[in-house]
């Protein structure tokens, strides 16, 4: 008698035992795995591209002095102050703008939320090509509405429209995400202390979005000041050091000075990087696994605000994306206002648009679909689990691409992908590299999304399922996935959509088969046919208007299954 | 999904798959010519050789120039056929180009291919440094049809002229070698001074300004010729002056790659290229051509062109660009007072 229980006792740890060692190792290996797997992609993909670029920097003529003569120079220096200052004023303009337009999203009740929300994606789908022909259309020396620019537009003013029109929907992606999860007893709390809409604002909404603020700020900046398309099209005399380094590989073919500038440019990424780590440990509010929904209360004064900035803002955003598609139904602007639609015969100049067209479609396909799953998975592990130095790795890793001029990468791919000895030559014009590159080009923000997402769930569910003895996979699949659904389909459009539009790391690596749309309206636009360029970038902007609805209509029916407990009150 | 699928599955294949080859010769061939001139070149030759096939890498002159540089050491490239001999030129510097005498050489005027004998690269056709006038724009403005560089630095034209930068742009240090070359250095420095008070835009584009000037954002482009003749086609109000001190000129041209692995096709091309029957075939898409016998009269282009020519030495102009850029970015890049 006394025998069996003690036998039990000894039994019954003993049998979970192998399990729970199964279990610990599946969790091991999936998180080092796609851990490790992002690790060789970004090596490969951006470090040894980028190391082959700089490698370029030992170049410059007179070695390290002629670096120091280089950066100490008043040319150099009023080149850094300009982009600085045109970068810090993007900043300025797009976040509070952005931050206005998501709490509108995720905290009122106004109306037409669906269609606004359409309306501030369309940047994203666009050219950039399409922003700087809109602007001069509108505000150019023969535009409709010169008088609003006395100065015109060429300049410090078009730089940062076209920079704040095209970083406009990233920073709202982060933010939108951020809010979207909130707390809602800390809400009911505020209320019940009787705190003020303000109060509330400043005790609870902001120490929740802070973080999200500066990932926002950060990506905008460093975006802005590493951007040569727009300066080059619209920036008149106004020189930033983005152009520089244009100027140095386009104009004069000195790679070297290029790679010196790209890695100045390095900087505020590296700087972001340490002030991230360290809010990192400053970590706030997170929603706990008790979390409800918040749910704003209905208030018609703060709704009617946020309408009217959603709406201005949408109609400024709308306007730019119709400016173009009209440019591209006129005869010849501004002589000939007649309509026509011999813009979109691309046959006539040129004949590559419909190939170019089809495989910007495939590259933008593969992005999507090889980048969203790695990209998630990896933001969830980074969150979930602790590496160490590996961690921090990975963690800086991930937020070079975002600084790295594409002019830059483009060249450091050439230099890498094609020199004599490297065995992964064979990639070097083919599509799989152009993947490639678009999944390292748009890591950050889509990354970003990711995170600010999963910060916001708290670290309990993985407790939970820990006592649970689930795999980490599993919990991972069966519950994160499905609570970050939006998250994950807002990463898989922002990598679609944006490798539709992509250009300068892509001009450099695209074979006489592999010919893209986006480099297709560059160089139409170059070659003067501006009508022409409008056309297909107006026919890229449908592309990804249509793949974001399709995307919207497929994933609603999960939605409706998987986001049950945001409504539902506990 | 599934087709997404079949998609992924079909591209991964095809990395190991080397393309199937229709023809026994892909010949990679570099250009910045305009795309709608291509598909002709690219049916009379494959018409003559129906074993080899074109393989076209067309972009910007800037953009295609760096890329064949940065691929220097594993090119990619077997031909270049329609780049200007100042890109051109860099790469002879560079040794990365095979001298080759294609048939039918002597015919070419002497000009308009490299000195060397056998030459490095040989010339097409002529683009020259011409002055693009939105005539509308003019009129609206009054502003005087100009007829030379010099009439440009008048103080009617303040705020109306854009040239490309020449630290952007191939065509913008085309311009600045002709100057320098046709008033001498004084003179073109003075004239240069001159002319930047008067700049509207330094473009990052060769061809911008006369796209701009047609456009009428500003009514006066300085530009190569052919881009003139192309917008004119398009319906641009254009006017094309060709300034009575000379023209500054680039030379669309031909030339064979160094260790290209398909060398007997790309001499083929390369004779190809100088061949009557391409001539036959640049003669819409130039006004000036390397073999003048075949000089036909563009209705866009004003009379008096050929002999306004000057002779360019372009080994000497690359050879002193890099100090003329930097005295030219010293005095007028940047830094320059809002007009």
């Amino acid at each position: 008698m006394s025998s069996l229980p003690y036998a039990r006792s000894v039994a019954q740890p003993a049998q979970p035992a192998p399990r729970r060692a199964q279990a610990a190792l599946l969790d091991a290996l999936f998180a080092r795995g796609v851990k490790l797997l992002m690790v060789v992609l970004l090596v490969v993909g951006l470090a040894l591209p980028l190391i082959a670029m700089l490698g370029k920097v030992v170049e410059v003529q007179n070695g390290l002095a002629g670096v120091w003569q280089f950066v100490s120079s008043s040319r150099f220096l009023w080149l850094l102050g300009n982009s600085v200052k045109v970068s810090l004023s993007t900043v300025a303009l797009v976040v509070p703008l952005a931050y206005v337009f998501a709490y509108a999203m995720q905290r009122s009740w106004i109306p037409g939320k669906r269609l606004l929300r359409s309306i501030s994606l369309l940047p994203l789908m666009a050219p950039s090509m399409l922003s700087a022909i809109a602007l001069i259309y509108l505000f150019g020396n023969q535009g409709m509405l010169k008088s609003w620019f006395p100065d015109g537009i060429y300049g410090f003013s078009g730089i940062l429209l076209g920079q704040a029109f095209y970083n406009f929907p990233m920073a709202l992606m982060i933010l939108v995400s951020a809010l979207g999860l909130a707390d809602a007893r800390l809400y009911d709390a505020s209320v019940s202390m009787g705190a003020n809409h303000w109060k509330t604002f400043v005790n609870v909404t902001w120490p929740g979005t802070r973080y999200a603020v500066f990932a926002a700020s950060c990506l905008v900046f460093t975006q802005t000041i590493t951007n040569f398309g727009i300066p080059v099209v619209i920036g008149g005399d106004y020189q930033v050091l983005a152009m520089e380094a244009y100027k140095s590989v386009v104009g004069q073919q000195k790679f070297s000075e290029g790679a010196l500038i790209g890695s100045i440019l390095l900087v505020p990424a590296l700087i972001s990087f340490a002030v991230d780590a360290w809010m990192r440990r400053l970590r706030g509010s997170q929603v706990s696994s008790q979390a409800a929904t918040y749910v704003a209360p209905r208030n018609r004064v703060r709704d009617t605000v946020l309408l009217l900035a959603a709406g201005a803002i949408a109609l400024a955003l709308l306007s730019l994306v119709l400016v173009a598609v009209g440019a591209s139904l006129i005869n010849f602007w501004p002589y000939d206002l007649s309509f026509s639609l011999r813009h979109y015969d691309f046959e006539t100049s040129g004949g590559v648009g419909w190939l170019a067209y089809r495989n910007s479609l495939t590259l933008a396909g593969l992005t999507a679909l090889i980048g969203t799953p790695i990209i998630f998975t990896c933001a969830y592990l980074m969150e979930k689990t602790r590496g160490g130095w590996f961690d921090g790795l990975l963690r800086l890793l991930c937020m070079l691409p975002m600084a790295v001029p594409g002019l830059v990468m483009g060249l450091g791919y050439v230099f890498f992908f094609n020199h004599p000895g490297n065995p992964l030559g064979g990639m070097y014009g083919g599509i799989a590299l152009m993947v490639l590159c678009c999944v390292m080009r748009f890591l950050t923000p889509a990354q970003m999304t990711a995170t600010t997402a999963l910060r916001q769930l708290n670290d309990e569910i993985e407790a939970a399922s820990l006592s649970l003895k689930v795999p980490l996979a599993t919990t991972y699949w069966r519950v994160t996935v499905p609570i970050c659904l939006p998250a994950l389909l807002e990463v898989f459009r922002y990598l679609f959509v944006s490798s539709m539009t992509s250009v300068s790391a892509l001009i450099f690596l695209y074979s006489p088969d592999t010919v893209l749309a986006a480099v297709a309206v560059l160089n139409l636009d170059d070659s003067g046919n501006v009508g022409a360029a409008a056309a297909l970038a107006s026919l890229i902007l449908l592309t990804s208007a249509l793949v974001s609805v399709a995307l919207y209509l497929i994933s609603r029916g999960l939605l409706v299954h998987t986001q049950h407990w945001r409504s539902a009150r506990v | 999904m599934t087709k997404a699928w079949k998609t992924l599955a079909a591209t991964v294949l095809s990395f190991g798959v080397i393309s199937t080859v229709m023809a026994d010769t892909e010949l990679t061939v570099y250009t910045a010519m305009e795309n709608e001139q291509l598909a002709g070149y690219k049916k009379a030759f494959e018409a003559k050789y129906p074993d080899i096939e074109i393989k076209w890498v067309r972009d910007s002159t800037g953009i295609i120039t760096a890329k064949l540089l940065a691929e220097k050491d594993n090119p990619r490239a077997d031909v270049i056929w329609g780049l200007y001999a100042s890109s051109v030129a860099l790469m002879g510097k560079e040794g990365m180009l095979e001298a080759y005498a294609p048939a039918g050489l002597d015919k070419i005027d002497a000009k308009f291919r490299d000195t060397r004998t056998p030459p490095l690269w040989v010339g097409n056709g002529v683009e020259a440094t011409a002055i693009c006038v939105n005539a509308a724009e003019a009129k609206k403005q009054n502003l005087p049809i100009p007829t030379s560089w010099e009439d440009l630095t008048k103080p009617v034209y303040q705020g109306k002229i854009v040239m490309p930068n020449p630290a952007s742009s191939g065509t913008g240090y085309s311009a600045v070698n002709a100057w320098l070359q046709i008033m001498g250095e004084e003179k073109g420095w003075a004239f240069m001074d001159k002319l930047h008070a008067n700049i509207g835009q330094y473009t990052h584009s060769g061809s911008k300004p006369c796209t701009q000037a047609a456009m009428g954002e500003y009514p006066i482009g300085i530009s190569l010729d052919f881009r003139a003749v192309t917008l004119k086609r398009q319906g641009a109000p254009l006017e094309i002056v060709l300034p009575t001190e000379g023209l500054g000129l680039d030379i669309n041209s031909v030339a064979l790659i160094k260790g290209s692995k398909n060398l007997e096709a790309a001499k083929k091309l390369e004779d190809f290229a100088v061949s009557e029957q391409a001539f036959l075939l640049y003669q819409p898409n130039a006004a000036a051509l390397a073999r003048p016998e075949f000089n036909v009269k563009l209705a866009e282009m004003p009379e008096a062109y050929y002999d306004r020519l000057i002779t360019v030495d372009f080994d000497k102009a690359g050879a002193q660009r890099a100090a003329v850029l930097e005295k030219w970015r010293a005095r007028y890049d940047g830094k320059s007072e809002k007009k």
